[in-house]
């Protein structure tokens, strides 16, 4: 598993390896602090979706050493979200703090990208071993944010677009779809049977 | 043993020494490029002003031109791989790929409207027309900008020939329709066909123009060949490309953007700092070719033009009329 691990961390790295290779070589196009947010922007969304596509995955695949992949993943969106933040305060905005402030109160769609971002960082703070021991199970209702952080991400994304909603409204679907794979087991299977045990029961 | 103890390299293997020479270039060049990010972009200084790269037919100026001398235009690369021309795709790359789908021969333009001669001009008559230079600066709604040297013509010379009546208060103008042919149209993300419109005082006024190329050469297709309008103290979405129809009308003409999103898009869109895009603040905005550091700059009223054209909006309220 180590070797795997170790796999998965290295392809994580190979956007930003990209981006670097970019910048460096002023192959980002005419407006590069543009495409630096749009890549680190997305690559934190995938990263997501990515990560909650584990616990599906693990179902239906039956891998269980596939969930040891997650908190990597996890704190891989994180990290170009990471990424992303740090292009809009120092490239875009300039450390402008008065107008950032501004735009995270008035504009809807930095105010849902800074509340998921804001999500994404108290996760990370806390998707250590200390924390979920001193969490218990508080520990996994604090988690279940991650699905919050995850639609406002995409809520980002397609308040930001001009028409042309295709990429995001993509992604939306895919959250939709590892949503709906996480229900079959409680909705399809489960309440069949309570409903038969009740009918018994009278 | 022989001499090598390795074995011979093979002379197929010997990198050439003019290839060799090449590549040390190569090498050296992308420092020095990366070297220019490092200290806050290069800009475009080096690039000969007025020279275009020579891809498209030359156009013959008819004289040299005053506009924007003080300006440093952006480079041709940058104006020509950053569009929105949503008939030609969506994204900022997609038009330079897709430039192709766009015919431009035959073409002419059909005048119609409130005037006294109205009429269809063919492309090449067009072009017969005396070309100027004008090097303007361009500023998008989105928030980013460019100076760009054009070569075209005065918008009011030319509608003065069509001579619109006193009916005339306003001018539409129209982009090709082509579902079959522009990739863009395929879907309904605006209503096709693309419309403008400005009011006639606009339209005739001084620094309105038309343009045909950039650069000096025949305008490529991402840029809104072979004709587009350009209108630099309004925002880009104002200068509408490949014009197949002029209109004069009575009535305000309700444009494409409009249409979509009224409370984002007015019809004057005149660049106006104060006046913020719902979405986004306009108080700055970003100079394509820049760099990484350092390439925002404050944006103007009216683009800069302020002077030339304030006259235009004298007592109106430019919030409501944004």
């Amino acid at each position: 598993m180590i070797q795997w691990r170790i796999t998965v961390f290295l392809l994580s790295l190979l956007p930003l390896a990209a981006m670097i290779w970019g910048a460096f070589h002023g192959n980002l196009g005419a407006n590069p602090v543009e495409a630096l947010s749009h890549e680190s922007g997305s690559w934190a969304l995938r990263f997501l979706l990515v990560t909650l596509a584990i616990t599906p995955l693990r179902r239906l695949t039956g891998w269980r050493r596939l969930g040891l992949l997650r908190r990597m993943l996890g704190l891989f969106s994180f990290f170009y979200a990471c990424l992303h933040f740090l292009v809009w305060l120092w490239l875009d905005q300039e450390f402008a703090w008065g107008s950032m402030l501004a735009d995270i109160a008035m504009r809807p769609y930095v105010t849902v990208g800074f509340l998921s971002f804001l999500i994404l960082t108290i996760l990370a703070l806390t998707s250590n071993m200390f924390s979920m021991r001193r969490l218990g199970l508080r520990w996994k209702g604090l988690h279940r944010l991650v699905y919050a952080a995850a639609l406002l991400a995409i809520l980002h994304f397609i308040w930001l677009v001009k028409v042309d909603l295709m990429q995001p409204l993509i992604y939306l679907g895919i959250f939709v779809l590892l949503m709906l794979l996480r229900l079959p087991r409680n909705v399809v299977m489960r309440k069949p049977r309570r409903i038969v045990k009740k009918q018994v029961v009278t | 043993m022989g001499l090598y103890r390795y074995g011979r390299i093979k002379p197929s293997e010997i990198t050439d020494r003019q290839v060799w020479l090449k590549r040390r270039q190569l090498i050296k060049a992308g420092m020095a490029a990366g070297a220019g990010l490092l200290l806050g972009g290069m800009n475009g200084q080096a690039v000969a002003a007025l020279a275009g790269p020579g891809k498209n037919r030359k156009i013959s100026l008819a004289g040299e031109s005053t506009y924007g001398s003080d300006l440093v235009p952006t480079e041709y690369e940058h104006i020509t791989t950053y569009n929105n021309f949503y008939e030609l795709g969506y994204g900022k790359e997609a038009p330079a790929e897709n430039a192709a789908a766009l015919k431009t021969r035959p073409w002419s333009i059909k005048v119609s409207g409130e005037c006294a001669r109205p009429g269809v001009m063919d492309i090449e008559d067009i072009l017969k027309l005396d070309q100027e230079e004008r090097i303007y600066r361009f500023r998008c709604v989105e928030a980013w900008a460019m100076v760009v040297p054009w070569a075209g013509f005065p918008l009011g010379a030319f509608l003065k020939r069509f001579q619109p009546t006193s009916k005339a208060k306003y001018v539409e103008f129209e982009t090709l329709y082509d579902p079959q042919h522009l990739p863009g149209q395929k879907r309904t993300v605006l209503d096709w066909p693309y419309r403008e419109g400005l009011r006639i005082d606009e339209a005739i006024h001084p620094l309105a123009f038309m343009a045909t190329g950039l650069y000096g050469e025949v305008l490529p297709g991402q840029n809104g060949a072979p004709l587009r309008l350009v209108v630099p103290w309004k925002y880009g979405f104002k200068n509408i490309k490949s014009i197949v129809s002029i209109r004069f009308v009575e009535k305000q003409p309700v444009n494409s953007w409009q249409a979509t999103a009224a409370n984002e898009y007015g019809f004057y869109a005149n660049v106006n700092p104060d006046v913020p895009h719902p979405r986004w603040s306009q108080k700055r905005h970003r100079v394509l070719g820049k760099g990484v550091f350092g390439s925002k700059e404050d944006t103007l009223l009216f683009n800069g033009y302020a002077q030339e054209v304030a006259g235009l909006y004298s007592g109106m309220d430019l919030r409501k009329y944004f």
